[in-house]
């Protein structure tokens, strides 16, 4: 290809200078450019309101073809019941008789866990959502691992309120627009939970990979103590994340700690619930009376396996002013 | 026919094209590319989508230098980061410095074959996706920015023909007479 139109503004000084004038606006507006990229860094939130404009525009377009494709994959999936109809009809026979035996045994687990949360005094919290949406569309092209939410501050979205699937968490709301919001996904390499190992409450903390993974580290690095398969859950722990939510579970371990896969897959994910943030005032309340708020995780574990549980909760009581003298059986 | 019809000024042989194709065009496709992926119901969990404004932003400068002031990367840059998630001046600062670079080798390589092109448009999406990545996460170690953009970039690099083409077939669309 031949060298496109010639620049140089020959001897017209008009032209020279029309010339100069475009490379100035262009190097100040550039170096302009990194001074706000590098102050964006230090306040991410300062220009949320611009962008969140930006997507408020494009969301009407992303709810259209999500509803389309949306139908598309739905006529896919029931083509594929009819074709496996016969195989699934025998495997749900089996799972069914399954699921009524294990029916029978957990009523007779509800009523033990009705008795010993009665025994405990403990108030059900309120883990009411404050509202249902579903997840639009996402930052695909950049680094950072952001979902647009369907909804905004018209259903009483605000920044900072975390966001959980029906399989697990998802993240937490950066930003909330009009009508929709945007959630910083678990696998942002800025997003850190605090977590601990659903089987006897090990804390660890989580943070984003980047690229859909989570890496694992454990708040005291005497050993490496993960295997695959551990399940890890919210702990509560400095607020925001409401405890017991499940996060992720882990795959593999690594030399500082482990690889984990989160439970609720964002791009599968259908609807999503966001929540009331976990605040200190609301660990206070739920930690009123004698029960000093160490609760025994009675969901997770039976009876004599709740005691590692409650010690691991009692740092988040420890910081709430009561004292940790917490129940031992 | 009545005199009326044959007076009415219409395109002539040699007419330029509009005024508002010519200059519309380009600058529509780029918006429009930073913008699709936010428009598609795609939750991507690693950042593999191709940098669409990007690629149509530096087809448009190699295939056709002349057309923007060296600034087009401000407003544009501005564009594409309020969609793509990244920190807000972090493309215009990096689109403009590729309108610096592609008019730098446009001055010193007379005669570009496509191959060239390609070249200076996949070393320069390597570079401002990687840089871009680390100004999105800046305590995060180069190592582990790199591994995250590395798929991106290789793909984008192996999309820039197609993107080139569609260029070509916008900019001949463009130009049309009448």
């Amino acid at each position: 290809m031949a060298s496109p139109a010639n620049q140089r503004p020959g001897q017209s000084r008009k032209a020279q200078n029309s010339l100069f004038t475009a490379y100035v606006i262009a190097v100040t507006g550039a170096v302009g450019g990194l001074l706000l990229a590098v102050l964006s860094v230090a306040d991410p939130l300062g220009f949320a309101h611009l962008r969140i404009a930006a997507h408020e525009l494009t969301a009407p377009v992303a709810r259209a073809t999500r509803q389309m494709i949306g139908s598309i994959s739905g006529i896919d999936d029931n083509i594929s019941a009819y074709v496996h109809a016969g195989d699934q009809n025998r495997r749900l026979r089996s799972e069914l008789a399954d699921a009524r035996r294990q029916l029978v045994e957990t009523s007779a687990l509800q009523e033990q866990t009705r008795q010993l949360k009665g025994l405990l005094k403990l108030q059900e919290t309120d883990k009411m959502g404050i509202a249902n949406g579903y997840l639009l569309t996402s930052n695909s092209t950049s680094t950072k691992r952001l979902a647009l939410l369907s909804i905004g501050r018209n259903m009483g979205v605000a920044a900072g309120q975390p966001v959980r699937g029906a399989d697990g968490l998802i993240g937490r709301v950066l930003t909330a627009g009009p009508s929709v919001s945007q959630v910083l996904l678990l696998s942002d390499v800025d997003n850190v939970v605090p977590v601990r190992r659903a089987r006897d409450g090990l804390p660890a903390q989580i943070s984003g990979s980047g690229y859909g993974d989570l890496d694992v580290r454990t708040l005291n690095v005497a050993n490496n103590p993960f295997r695959p398969g551990d399940i890890l859950v919210t702990s509560g722990i400095g607020g925001l994340y409401p405890p017991n939510i499940p996060v992720a579970v882990v795959i593999r371990r690594k030399d500082d700690g482990a690889l984990a896969r989160p439970l609720a897959d964002p791009a599968k994910v259908d609807a999503v619930s966001v929540l009331r943030p976990y605040t200190p005032s609301s660990i206070e309340a739920q930690a009123i009376p004698e029960t000093n708020g160490a609760m025994p995780d009675l969901t997770a574990e039976p009876a004599p396996r709740a005691a590692p549980a409650s010690t691991a909760q009692a740092p988040a009581t420890k910081a709430s002013s009561t004292t940790a003298t917490a129940p031992r059986p | 026919m009545s005199p009326r019809t044959l007076n009415q000024r219409g395109p002539d042989i040699g007419d330029p094209p509009p005024a508002w194709r010519r200059i519309s065009i380009p600058l529509i496709a780029v918006i429009f590319a930073s913008a699709l992926p936010t428009m598609l119901p795609l939750i991507a969990n690693s950042p593999v989508v191709p940098p669409m404004g990007l690629l149509l932003f530096l087809c448009w400068q190699l295939l056709r230098t002349d057309i923007w002031p060296i600034w087009i990367g401000l407003p544009l840059g501005l564009m594409d980061d309020l969609f793509s998630g990244a920190p807000i001046g972090s493309a215009v600062f990096l689109w403009t410095f590729a309108s610096f670079v592609v008019h730098y080798f446009a001055e010193r390589l007379i005669w570009r074959a496509f191959w060239h092109d390609w070249l200076i448009a996949a070393v320069l999406i390597a570079f401002i996706q990687t840089i871009s990545a680390k100004l999105s996460h800046s305590h995060a170690p180069w190592g582990h920015m790199l591994q995250l953009v590395a798929p991106q970039i290789i793909i984008s690099s192996l999309l820039f023909p197609i993107f080139m083409r569609l260029t070509a077939m916008l900019d001949k669309f463009r130009l049309k007479r009448g």
